[in-house]
């Protein structure tokens, strides 16, 4: 398609330019801007028709809480959801690319795209980027060849598994999967298990908290339950609203329509090429 | 050398009136959680018997649960030397009710510390103690407390399902569900364990045994069915 001639393999990875400005104006006093990060609670468990995603829904800015109620549950295909953990800016870019990425191969192959051609294409990034891309996921999907669980490191290494946790209250789900889990669960009794999952990481883990988003994939089906549960209701509501006191007092409303300076010449010259 | 007219419930630091040499500043042998809780007539705790040396699983019958007294029961998890140490320092004060205070005393001034979390439990006159102690003196009394990685696995589990009046089987079972949690899961942990009870009338440790694991999820023997690729 080009007419450069081929350079040799594209240079990808980091750009390290930068890094150098970057120290020196931290050690000139520059407060570093601190990243938005999803500590978080990410579960993924397969069951016998399927894979269910689960993920809570708060996003931190170090000891603040940035965003109550955030999606993590990421469309990557229409049978295929990845749930992320690490800087938000991070997981949301690689699942976006990774998602265009793969509607460009559908339509090139007119094939239903596969859990491992996601992983894949995830992995491969993240690896290249040697884990500077903060992100850590959890891909899973039901393609022709059943349904898949997955999870990718920062790093670029993956895991394939029946249930699996990631995010700073993992060790919290964890600790719930390996005592409840087990083979041939059905789709109510695997949300319930996910739930309770991320429940317990919403309670024992500072970094979680708010509500709990889950995603059943199934053969040909997809049911995103934003907000399954809320556990965490405001607790006090004022019943007096809020009201704003109107500073300035509305005489009379006067619409003007602009003018039309639009005329139709009949029989004109056509545009030149 | 200890001074033997020290009374027994004394906090302060002029217990320890040696020189100290340098105290641990890294652990070398080490054992991990350990996982108590309150039950219906007393106190069960439970830690495997596992000694690491760094990342070598070296001593596997170490006993981290000791009776103190008549009434309590102390265990410990991190630098093992060091839990020897408070042992012999417990041994000599032969204490009763104050003992995470005594925990806190032996505590960094400058930061020297005896490189140990412990769990100190005990039941008198009716009234159960359950409390934790660790390296940097922090100390708190819980229905359930647990040390190190125990905190992070066994806690969320007991907080779900720990109520009052749990009976002695049900006590069991729930520190056996952490404990097994925590052998698939911590590095350091071995599957030969303790349990101990103890109650009005005294201190009851059992003898090691193993819990029953199970590995054989079909998904983890054929991980990649259907998925060439991905390792």
């Amino acid at each position: 398609m080009s007419k450069a001639a081929i350079e040799g393999p594209p240079k990808g990875g980091f750009s390290f330019d930068l890094c150098r400005r970057n120290e020196m104006l931290v050690q000139k006093g520059l407060n570093a801007p601190s990243f938005l990060k999803t500590g978080t609670t990410i579960v993924g468990l397969v069951f016998q028709d399927g894979v269910i995603l689960g993920a809570d829904t708060r996003a931190t800015e170090g000891p603040i809480v940035a965003d109550k109620n955030c999606e993590k549950i990421h469309y990557i295909a229409p049978n295929i959801y990845c749930c992320g953990a690490g800087t938000a800016a991070d997981t949301e870019a690689v699942t976006d690319m990774v998602s265009s990425q793969l509607t460009l191969h559908r339509h090139h192959t007119g094939r239903e795209s596969r859990v491992v051609t996601a992983l894949t294409l995830l992995k491969s990034h993240l690896f290249s980027y040697q884990g500077y891309v903060s992100a850590a996921l959890v891909l899973g999907g039901v393609d022709f060849t059943g349904p898949h669980l997955h999870t990718i490191y920062p790093h670029g290494s993956t895991d394939t598994l029946p249930f699996a946790t990631m995010g700073s209250g993992s060790l919290a789900a964890m600790a719930v999967f390996e005592s409840k889990y087990r083979e041939g669960l059905t789709r109510d009794e695997g949300v319930q298990l996910v739930a309770e999952a991320i429940s317990s990481g919403i309670f024992n883990d500072l970094g979680s908290g708010s509500n709990v988003d889950i995603c059943v994939l199934t053969k040909g089906h997809k049911e995103y339950l934003r907000n399954h549960l809320q556990p965490n209701p405001r607790t006090y509501i004022s019943e007096k609203g809020y009201s704003f006191s109107k500073k300035t007092e509305v005489l009379l409303t006067k619409i003007t329509p602009l003018r039309d300076s639009i005329h139709i010449i009949e029989g004109g010259d056509e545009m030149e090429e | 050398m200890l001074d033997s007219e020290v009374p027994a419930t004394t906090k302060n630091s002029s217990v320890i009136s040696e020189a100290d040499s340098q105290r641990t500043l890294y652990p070398y042998v080490t054992g991990t959680s350990v996982v108590g809780i309150k039950y219906k007539d007393g106190i069960l705790m439970a830690a495997d018997m596992g000694g690491s040396y760094g990342s070598t699983l070296q001593y596997k019958g170490v006993e981290r649960m000791k009776p103190v007294g008549k009434h309590s029961l102390i265990g410990a998890s991190g630098e093992l030397s060091d839990f020897q140490e408070i042992l012999r320092y417990l041994d000599e004060l032969i204490l009763y009710d104050n003992l995470w205070d005594d925990g806190n005393s032996l505590g960094p001034k400058e930061f020297n510390p005896l490189w140990n979390s412990l769990v100190l439990g005990g039941v008198k006159n009716g009234q159960k103690y359950l409390g934790t102690v660790n390296m940097i003196g922090v100390h708190y009394e819980d229905n359930h407390v647990a040390t190190g990685f125990g905190n992070h696995l066994a806690r969320p589990i007991l907080r779900d399902e720990w109520h009052e009046n749990l009976s002695f089987e049900d006590g069991v079972k729930l520190l056996e569900k952490c404990m097994r949690v925590l052998l698939y899961r911590d590095r350091s942990a071995v599957n030969k364990l303790q349990a101990t009870k103890i109650t009005e009338e005294g201190v009851t440790i059992s003898q090691p045994y193993a819990l029953k694991t199970s590995w054989n999820l079909a998904a983890f023997k054929n991980p990649t069915v259907g998925a060439e690729g991905p390792w």
